[in-house]
């Protein structure tokens, strides 16, 4: 494993008595995109400030490339924020607030032209360096809030929402954008964000954070297939959540019936839930279905249906289905057994790798769909 | 209809505005243009700018004025940004704005008691073994009652200016780079700089007329426009003079004005 480029070791942040972050264990890579994801007040952007040294630790060690940076002032840390309302400085040009950071460390004046213009091509800005900032639209103005941080060439970069002020067509847009950046340059990138669409789409990591603590880490699709717990299943991507029974090693039982699963190291007749994503189920013929449930309601949302029905002991289920179904009628449904995923009361994200340990070990890519 | 009601409710600003803004303006232009004899003429300007006398009261006010402002600027940006950084700010900034709610009168006077002979300043002198010293009639005491008196009217802009400073320009200027004094000098004070402007144009234009203070406190030495202009109301009695003085005070006014930008100054005028 290569040398971490930021470690958190046990960071705690107290403000009074409330605590913002609980102790606090993270590692990041060099050149790789990370994303911290949770709902607003969850500490996510506490930690960047954190990493950024806007805020103190009250506890802990924050390390930049195995040394320990707590005590060494912003100003003088190799990290880079863009700031979620982008913070340029509205006296200057455009290119004057590319140059802020090169005229300080007093580059030569011809360095600094060139790298200034060297970004604002890479942010495809290049003809904007005259420009007032207020004359800019929002995305222009993000762009050259990334292309202000870039241009010091850090070794991390921070973006604190950045995308949250942009509409929809033009966040995607930049999703694109900023992986592209990030594999360009080589550098970490570390980006947070409330919106898991953004998070599963960007990252090669994702945290999955609330109230202060990191609840699950991993690459989108761990999380997305295995949640550890209710909230994360809940937060990332939609779900139905059932409560249920562990009948045996890869045998479970919920909605009145038993059902092969994919998971284990369980011990027998623990209260579970299980997990089942909506575009997961497949509508079917009752005949040949898993479980029976009364359509109640439909949404045509454009490459779907997402349709909201009720099986027989009142379990409400999502299903996104191609096809439409009639409200009212009873359809079938079926799942396959790695369309399941068991998650424990109150299990931490130590105890749940090491459980997937005992039986993914010998075949890796099982959970693959 | 909607538009009638609209058009109602410019009645009391649009009466306060005739009364006591454009009558008086367009009075005093008129009356500039009439000698004691009432006989139309522009020999009053003719006299202004021809006096040495009037153009070194001129210079002067301007001269004190400027350094009214300027002492005032020294210490209201570091006492409003000193403010602002503290835990019950609005607090602290009430303790400022409390002394602007007595009367310009009472202060005066309460520093004649101050800086007399016997006064407060001179026991202290006395004691620390200066002995006593005159205070009072002096353009120094002129100038320094003026700054107290005229600070609030700084700071409350300034303060204004770096409340409303985004914290997230302090923060992206560190995290370029710069140091504390680097960040004051290349982002703090130039986006609050309209703040200092506005407190300029509420100091500055008011400090070109005071005439109340040149003679309480300041004994009459130094000659003012705003003195001048009472002399020749209420003495000598020749109001085209006095109101030749006044439109000259209107186009400093206005030049100050045009020269600290666009801004509408936040504080009110001292009087």
């Amino acid at each position: 494993m290569t040398q971490p480029i930021i470690a958190l070791h046990h960071v705690t942040k107290r403000y009074g008595d409330a605590t913002i972050l609980k102790n606090i264990d993270l590692t990041l890579e060099p050149g790789k995109f990370y994303t911290l994801l949770g709902p607003s007040g969850c500490g996510k952007t506490t930690i960047l400030r954190t990493i950024a040294g806007f805020t103190d630790a009250t506890d802990g060690d924050v390390l930049f490339a195995g040394d320990r940076i707590n005590d060494v002032p912003a100003n003088k840390r190799n990290v880079n924020t863009v700031f979620q309302d982008y913070a340029l400085f509205p006296h200057m040009t455009v290119a004057e607030n590319v140059a802020f950071g090169l005229t300080l460390k007093k580059r030569p004046k011809p360095e600094i032209a060139e790298r200034v213009a060297q970004a604002l091509k890479l942010v495809q800005l290049a003809d904007y360096g005259d420009r007032e900032i207020s004359a800019l639209s929002g995305g222009q103005q993000q762009r050259i809030a990334i292309a202000r941080a870039i241009v010091m060439e850090p070794q991390v970069l921070l973006l604190d929402e950045p995308l949250s002020a942009l509409d929809a067509k033009l966040r995607r847009q930049m999703q694109y954008e900023l992986r592209d950046l990030q594999q360009r340059l080589g550098i970490t990138f570390l980006f947070v964000t409330h919106d898991q669409e953004e998070a599963l789409a960007m990252s090669d990591e994702i945290f999955v954070m609330s109230q202060g603590e990191v609840l699950q880490s991993g690459s989108p699709v761990d999380i997305y297939d295995e949640p550890i717990n209710h909230f994360v299943a809940d937060f990332i991507g939609e779900s139905n959540i059932l409560p249920g029974k562990m009948i045996a090693d890869f045998q479970v039982a919920f909605g009145g019936h038993q059902f092969e699963c994919a998971d284990a190291g369980i011990p027998v007749n623990e209260a579970v839930e299980i997990v089942i994503r909506p575009e997961d189920l497949t509508l079917t013929d009752p005949a040949n279905a898993k479980l029976t449930v009364t359509i109640d309601t439909q949404l045509f949302r454009g490459d779907y249906y997402e349709i909201a029905a009720t099986d027989s002991l009142g379990n409400d289920w999502l299903i996104h289905s191609v096809n439409p179904a009639e409200d009212g009628e009873s359809v079938g449904i079926t799942f396959r057994p790695q369309d399941l995923h068991v998650m424990r009361f109150g299990e931490k994200e130590a105890e749940f790798d090491a459980r997937l340990e005992t039986y993914e070990t010998e075949d890796e890519s099982h959970d693959e769909p | 209809m909607t538009n009638r009601k609209t058009w109602l409710y410019f009645i009391p600003y649009g009466l306060w505005l005739a009364l006591f803004v454009i009558a008086p303006v367009a009075l005093i232009i008129y009356q500039s243009f009439f000698d004691l004899g009432h006989h139309f003429t522009v020999a009053n300007y003719g006299t202004y700018f021809q006096s040495a006398t009037y153009l070194k009261m001129t210079l002067n006010s301007v001269w004190y004025a400027f350094l009214i402002t300027l002492f005032t600027v020294l210490i209201s940006y570091p006492t409003a940004y000193f403010l602002h950084q503290l835990k019950h700010r609005q607090f602290w900034l009430l303790l400022v704005i409390l002394p602007t709610w007595i009367n310009i009168l009472l202060k005066a006077y309460a520093f004649i008691g101050i800086f007399s002979q016997a006064g407060l300043a001179n026991q202290f002198l006395t004691f620390i073994g200066i002995g006593p010293q005159q205070i009072l009639f002096t353009n120094a005491s002129f100038i320094f009652v003026a700054t107290y008196i005229q600070i609030p009217f700084m700071i409350l802009p300034i303060f204004n200016a770096l409340d409303d400073l985004n914290p997230a320009f302090i923060n992206a200027s560190k995290d370029l780079g710069a140091s504390a004094w680097q960040t004051f000098h290349r982002v703090i004070f130039p986006l609050t700089l309209p703040g200092v402007k506005a407190g300029v144009q509420a100091v500055f234009i008011p400090s070109l007329s005071l005439f109340m203070l040149t003679r309480l406190i300041g004994g009459n030495k130094v000659i003012t426009l705003g003195t001048a202009i009472e002399e020749h109301f209420l003495t000598t009695m020749n109001w085209g003079m006095g109101s030749t003085i006044g439109v000259v005070l209107i186009v400093a006014m206005i030049i100050v004005m045009t020269l600290t930008g666009d801004q509408k100054p936040k504080g009110g005028t001292p009087r």
